[in-house]
């Protein structure tokens, strides 16, 4: 049912359209019955990309190969899961799921907000419409799922490397997360527009916000765990211009998760604030432009396309719009309250914004760079690991040390005797532990060494952090020492919470420089029965086979694995063909050995004709605190997401305040 | 199939048409069309009720600090007293205290 699909795309088209002018206007005038129709529009306009999407995803499952989308991106022996899962396998598709998401996510946070923000909402609507617009624009003239040709026999097929569990959660989960930076943006323009100003925007989309990067910073992870198992090279992140384009709003909006705590409590950095709001948003519009333009070289870019001038043009319209914006309404941004302290929890915060803003710019100059170099000089420059490397340390390493200082300075002011007394036990723990690392040989990566330093700093200062807080509240009453940890942590769940994602922080920072600092590889040409060696490993080749797939040719070579004289099994690495794709994919084999916490990591490079086989070892130490530390960073935002009851106690005084 | 689509579709359009216009099928002649927004007196009290729990939230903050020793006593006391006026500010300023009752006359008789 194309047409039904098409049909519903020119409808939420016109309603978007509508949502954003007679929004607008309404908004502008003070219609209420306008804007009620503009609200109504919106929630319209969900339903019906939402029968697009059904159209789409029904297609996908019944090979309808008459859709040229399905055709490009599915074949009739490709898994009903990757069917499933090329609904964002291609540029189409993933468009059509921007615009499901944006209007999912926008519709309900202004169904959630009516109370709180009610002079606030009737410009909010016409924003998220305005950017909807764009979208639907694409859908229903540039860029249509629905396109339909003479249907071929079977479909061209999905990309081998998107046929993976990782990429069926990896892009949504992403798309969540730069859509979900829409919500804030949008409500701090509309608060900017209606000149209300005061903290409403921020308690209405703090979630929303915690929500988004959440959803980010996993789906960086799980893109990582895909690169890591798919790709095959041995690493889990290479500063590939795909990854950095997730990375950069995900850095931006960790500055504004910090710096909006200071408004909250100091009301101070209110200018920054939306800047970082709306830098985090227009970064996220400049992710999906690099991943789906075709403009840069990565792996994790699977399309070459025209909508690239599009997104640039409307990229510019944002970020011009925003400025003026933001210049505009400058005299009631400013914050009457200024900094007491240079030594206190607000600085520490000012200083960490200083650091995470200046690494997401120079992701971005990385990034940029090729293209302006491309565009100025007429070729292409590449910027190298070394670059980002160089930053990732200048500037990464004082954030994890402010993670561990940051926490145990005071608000407002902090003497230096208190800070000294509160700095004595951490300092002591990261101390002995560089020591001890030293002596053990770890100084072969003087970054990885100061990294393992600050990272014991860090978890010193948390665990002290937990200890006292427990302490302070069991002084308080009768309480045993579980039902003081509970009490502390349920009822300071940001504080706490925030401190379970920092630990997190440090286990991806140990498991990064762990793999980055001191892996080992060993390569070999291999014929049956003969042996290579590795860090304690015995590997001894026993053989290959060939198997037909449900849509692949997969062939495998068999090795024994050995330890210290003690027998491990056998691991299998090899390649897939993909026939109706006609593309080989890399099937790497690993081993994880979670007492030594490390992986032994198998590649097979090529099968030669005489039967030998070429083979590519690693041995990456600490690599799964990498992914450990996406299930903590999980826990500690679910625990600062949690409701809380004083919390909306909080907002319903909010809410009594505002006008009905 | 194609027949079916179309349908459909017109379907769909007619019923996002209706809920779009549903407000002004609703009231068609509503006695107040303004979008009710916050008069300077409503703001004024919004501004108030964010100073009110900031200061309170930097109070039972300063306190917890002072408990686990992030803050010096001397700190403490320093820091305590302009926040307990700013709250105390904002608390009589949102709810301002009622005037005493004037005794009337046969109270004074008595």
């Amino acid at each position: 049912m194309p047409e039904l699909g098409r049909a519903a795309l020119v409808v939420a088209f016109g309603l978007v359209v509508y949502a954003a002018i007679a929004g607008g206007y309404a908004a502008f005038r003070g219609r209420r019955r306008l804007h009620e129709s503009a609200t109504n529009a919106l929630f319209a306009a969900l339903a019906a990309v939402g029968v697009a999407a059904l159209v789409l995803l029904a297609a996908l499952v019944r090979h309808d190969f008459s859709l040229v989308y399905v055709a490009d991106h599915t074949s009739r022996e490709l898994p009903l899961r990757y069917a499933i899962s090329a609904f964002w396998g291609g540029q189409e598709g993933s468009l059509l799921l921007w615009l499901l998401v944006l209007l999912g996510l926008g519709s309900a946070a202004v169904a959630l907000n009516r109370k709180l923000t009610s002079d606030v909402l009737p410009w909010t609507v016409p924003i998220l419409a305005a950017i909807a617009s764009f979208f639907a624009l694409l859908l229903v003239f540039v860029a249509s799922p629905f396109a339909t040709a003479t249907a071929p026999a079977d479909g061209v097929g999905l990309n081998p490397s998107l046929q993976n569990p990782y990429m069926m959660a990896h892009p949504p989960l992403l798309y969540l997360g730069y859509v979900g930076l829409t919500v804030p943006f949008a409500f701090a323009m509309a608060a900017l527009a209606s000149e209300r100003t005061d903290e409403r925007w921020i308690v209405a989309t703090r979630r929303w916000t915690l929500a988004s990067w959440t959803f980010l910073g996993f789906a960086i992870l799980l893109g990582a765990k895909w690169a890591y198992e798919e790709v095959g090279w041995g690493g889990w992140y290479a500063w590939d211009p795909v990854e950095n384009a997730a990375l950069m709003p995900w850095l931006v909006a960790t500055a504004f998760l910090h710096s909006v705590m200071v408004q909250e409590k100091k009301n101070m950095l209110r200018v920054w604030n939306v800047v970082l709001v709306s830098g985090a948003f227009a970064l996220s519009l400049f992710g999906t432009f690099l991943t789906r333009s075709g403009v840069i070289s990565s792996i994790h870019s699977f399309t070459q396309s025209s909508i690239g001038a599009w997104f640039l043009g409307f990229i510019a319209i944002v970020v011009a719009a925003s400025i003026a914006l933001i210049l505009v309404r400058l005299p009631v941004l400013r914050s009457p309250t200024r900094l007491e302290s240079l030594v206190s929890r607000e600085a520490a915060f000012l200083y960490n914004n200083l650091f995470l803003v200046a690494l997401a710019l120079t992701v971005l100059w990385g990034v940029v760079y090729p293209l302006v170099s491309e565009a100025v000089r007429g070729f292409a420059v590449t910027v190298g690991a070394p670059y980002y490397d160089f930053f990732a340390i200048a500037f990464g390493l004082p954030l994890v040390l402010l993670m561990g200082v940051g926490p145990l300075i005071a608000w407002r002011r902090a003497s230096l005797r208190a800070l000294g007394t509160s700095l004595l036990w951490p300092a002591a723990v990261a101390l002995l532990t560089g020591s001890l690392l030293l002596l053990a040989g770890a100084g072969s990566s003087p970054a990885g060494l100061v990294g393992y330093t600050f990272a014991a700093f860090v978890l010193s200062a948390i665990v002290l952090e937990f200890t006292r807080g427990t302490r302070a509240r069991r002084s308080l009453g009768d309480e045993s020492w579980v039902s003081a940890f509970t009490g502390l942590v349920g009822r300071n769940r940001r504080r706490y919470g925030g401190y379970v994602v920092h630990a997190a922080i440090v286990l991806l920072l140990v498991g990064a420089v762990g793999i980055g600092g001191f892996s080992t590889t060993r390569e070999a040409k291999l014929a049956s029965g003969e042996t290579m060696t590795i860090e304690g490993y015995a590997l001894t080749y026993t053989g290959s086979s060939q198997t037909r797939g449900p849509n692949a040719v997969e062939q495998r070579a068999r090795v024994n694995v050995v330890r210290d004289g003690e027998d491990l099994g056998s691991v299998s690495a090899g390649k897939n063909r993909y026939l109706a794709e006609q593309q080989t994919s890399n099937e790497v084999a690993i081993r994880t050995d979670w007492l030594r916490a490390q992986d032994l990591f198998v590649i097979v490079d090529r099968f030669y004709a005489d039967g030998s086989v070429g083979f590519k070892v690693l041995v990456n130490p600490l690599v799964n605190l990498i992914w450990l530390a996406g299930l903590v960073f999980v826990l500690g935002s679910l625990i600062t997401m949690w409701p809380d009851a004083r919390e909306q106690r909080r907002l319903a005084r909010h809410a009594a305040y505002a006008p009905a | 199939m194609e027949g079916a689509a179309l349908i459909l579709a017109v379907v769909l359009a007619l019923a996002c048409v209706a809920f779009v216009a549903r407000p002004f099928l609703r009231e068609p002649e509503p006695e107040d069309d303004y979008l009710a927004g916050a008069s300077p007196a409503e703001q004024e009290r919004l501004r108030i009720a964010e100073a009110r729990d900031r200061a309170l939230a930097a109070l039972k903050e300063l306190e917890f600090d002072h408990r686990t020793g992030k803050i010096s006593d001397a700190d403490y006391r320093e820091l305590v007293a302009p926040l307990r006026r700013e709250a105390a500010d904002a608390l009589r300023a949102l709810d301002p205290p009622k005037p005493e009752p004037k005794p009337d006359r046969e109270d004074v008789r008595a």
